[in-house]
């Protein structure tokens, strides 16, 4: 199926950590506007290495090559400065971090902060309410704006920092397992408020818990040994699976 | 029979400690007596005379006192300058390279040259360059002394807070980048904050280390006994002081002597213990 206007696009994408071994093998798809997109797959699948791929972070790490295209907007980002791609693509991680220093307030406003962009006192209350009201956080941490992001719990440090991801107003939210930490009360929170996001962001979402992915994506990656094996509505992939590899995995026959 | 042995001297050997411990304070409490009793605990510490002619002798620990901390606070400036950014290449930028492995090599081996040979080089290369550079007219004095006290504790503090800059989590320096942050403000506003308690610590232990220093001091600081009027002038640290003039003092003299050293060693050991005191807090937050 070929999208009109996608809003990422991977174009024969490879990932290697060393010249031998290559983690993404030759990933081309196109991911829909304001949508949920899962990728799943077993361990050591290539999913989370190709998620952090979107936001350049394989950038850090000198020995780590990327190969193809990856098109934000029509633009390789694969050719851009990581800083500017960064600020366009938000990423939420496994564990939740909070910046232990920083107070609630503070930590929504890191993305400002670390980039050296000043705002108003307006513009600044204005941006934590949003982004905190956006996560559903605000009723439960405004009279407590002052104290430590660390002071939370799991589920409210997680949604401190989709708000902190939020506030740069990124085009695309990558989500690395954003739940893998969490107990499942505050896992079902977060399922919310995915679905409640989609409307202003689309979502990249790793995980391995096949539940989830059935819950809240529209489209599914299925990933094996580095490769995309299958990739089309979820619907349509956990009813019928058209690779024998994902009826495997989607029946538990392969973990 | 054997089992009981060797408990036994275990027991010698860990009773031993606070023995010598308390031998130590207890010596230097009872030959500090005298200069205490004869002048006054706060006299004697507030007093910046030092004249030992007979019969009027009067001796005040001001100007050492002033010496010590001077010369250590001042060395604490020059080094972070040096220590700061070896911190951060060997824990950060470089992190598990084979440069990083090379430099904290070197970086312990400058810990272990023994101060008499930092005193030579400070005598004879330092102590020219400051007179060539019209900053004193003999060269010796307290800055000299702190620029190489500098240089010596440099060591301490850049291999310790470099161990403080590596414990960032790899999770927080990501989440930082995630957000577009460049390298620069990500070592600014994570790490700097997140280390900042064991980086401090570091600094407190390296100061342990300045105040107690002798040889280097004394063969740079000019040995004067007066109040130092500015930090090109020369002075005497109380360490420098002890070790100048223990071998033909007696009497009041000597007792003032000890009654320095059982400051220092107060001094030395409440720095000492909070630097251990905020280590354990920052390793284990």
């Amino acid at each position: 199926m070929e999208l009109i206007n996608p809003i990422l696009e991977f174009k024969k994408v490879c990932v290697s950590y060393t010249k031998q071994t290559m983690a993404v093998k030759y990933v081309s798809a196109q991911i829909e506007r304001n949508s949920i997109t899962a990728i799943m797959g077993p361990s050591g699948c290539g999913k989370s290495t190709l998620l952090r791929a979107v936001n350049l972070m394989h950038n850090l790490y000198p020995n780590i090559h990327v190969d193809g295209e990856i098109l934000l907007n029509g633009a390789d980002i694969l050719t851009m400065e990581p800083i500017d791609v960064r600020r366009k693509v938000g990423m939420v991680f496994q564990r939740p971090t909070p910046f232990p220093t920083m107070s609630i307030y503070d930590n929504v406003l890191a993305g400002f902060t670390l980039n050296g962009i000043r705002l108003s006192k307006n513009e600044r209350e204005e941006t934590v309410e949003s982004c905190l009201r956006s996560v559903s956080l605000w009723d439960e941490v405004k009279d407590v704006l002052n104290k430590k992001g660390t002071f939370l719990s799991g589920g409210q440090q997680q949604r401190l920092c989709i708000a902190r991801a939020l506030a740069l107003k990124p085009d695309i939210l990558l989500m690395d397992e954003p739940t893998s930490a969490l107990d499942p009360i505050a896992t079902k929170h977060i399922e919310e408020l995915l679905l409640q996001l989609k409307n202003d962001v689309t979502i990249l979402i790793v995980t391995h818990n096949m539940g989830q992915a059935m819950r809240i994506s529209s489209r599914s990656m299925f990933m094996y040994l580095g490769e995309l094996i299958e990739y089309d509505d979820t619907q349509k992939m956990f009813s019928d699976p058209s690779d024998e590899r994902t009826k495997a995995y989607l029946t538990g026959k392969m973990g | 029979m054997n089992d009981k042995i060797f408990r036994i001297i275990l027991y010698l050997a860990a009773c031993l400690m606070p023995v010598v411990c308390g031998g130590i304070v207890y010596a230097l409490v009872t030959d500090a007596f005298e200069a205490f009793n004869h002048f006054g605990f706060l006299n004697f510490l507030t007093s910046s005379e030092w004249s030992y002619t007979d019969g009027a002798e009067r001796y005040g620990a001001l100007p050492f006192i002033t010496g010590t901390l001077l010369t250590t606070l001042l060395a604490l400036v020059f080094c972070i300058p040096f220590s700061l950014p070896v911190a951060l290449f060997v824990g950060e930028y470089f992190k598990g390279t084979r440069i990083a492995e090379v430099l904290s090599t070197i970086t312990s081996l400058l810990a272990g040259i023994p101060s008499i040979i930092y005193g030579l080089w400070g005598f004879y290369t330092l102590r020219p360059i400051i007179m060539s550079l019209n900053i004193s007219p003999q060269g010796s004095g307290i800055l000299t002394a702190s620029l190489v006290l500098a240089i010596m504790i440099v060591p301490y503090a850049a291999s310790l807070s470099a161990e403080f800059v590596k414990m960032v989590p790899d999770d927080l320096k990501e989440g930082a980048y995630s957000l577009g942050a460049t390298r620069a403000e990500m070592v600014r506003k994570v790490i700097f904050p997140v280390a900042g308690s064991g980086i401090f610590s570091s600094y407190i232990l390296a100061i342990g280390r300045a105040l107690g220093e002798t040889m280097t001091v004394t063969m740079l600081i000019g040995n004067t006994n007066q109040m130092p009027g500015s930090i090109t002038e020369t002075g005497n640290s109380m360490a420098s002081i002890i070790a100048n003039q223990f071998g033909e003092a007696d009497g009041l003299r000597l007792s003032s002597l000890i009654a320095i050293g059982l400051v220092l060693f107060l001094i030395t050991a409440i720095i000492n213990l909070i630097g251990k005191y905020l280590i354990k807090r920052a390793r284990i937050a």
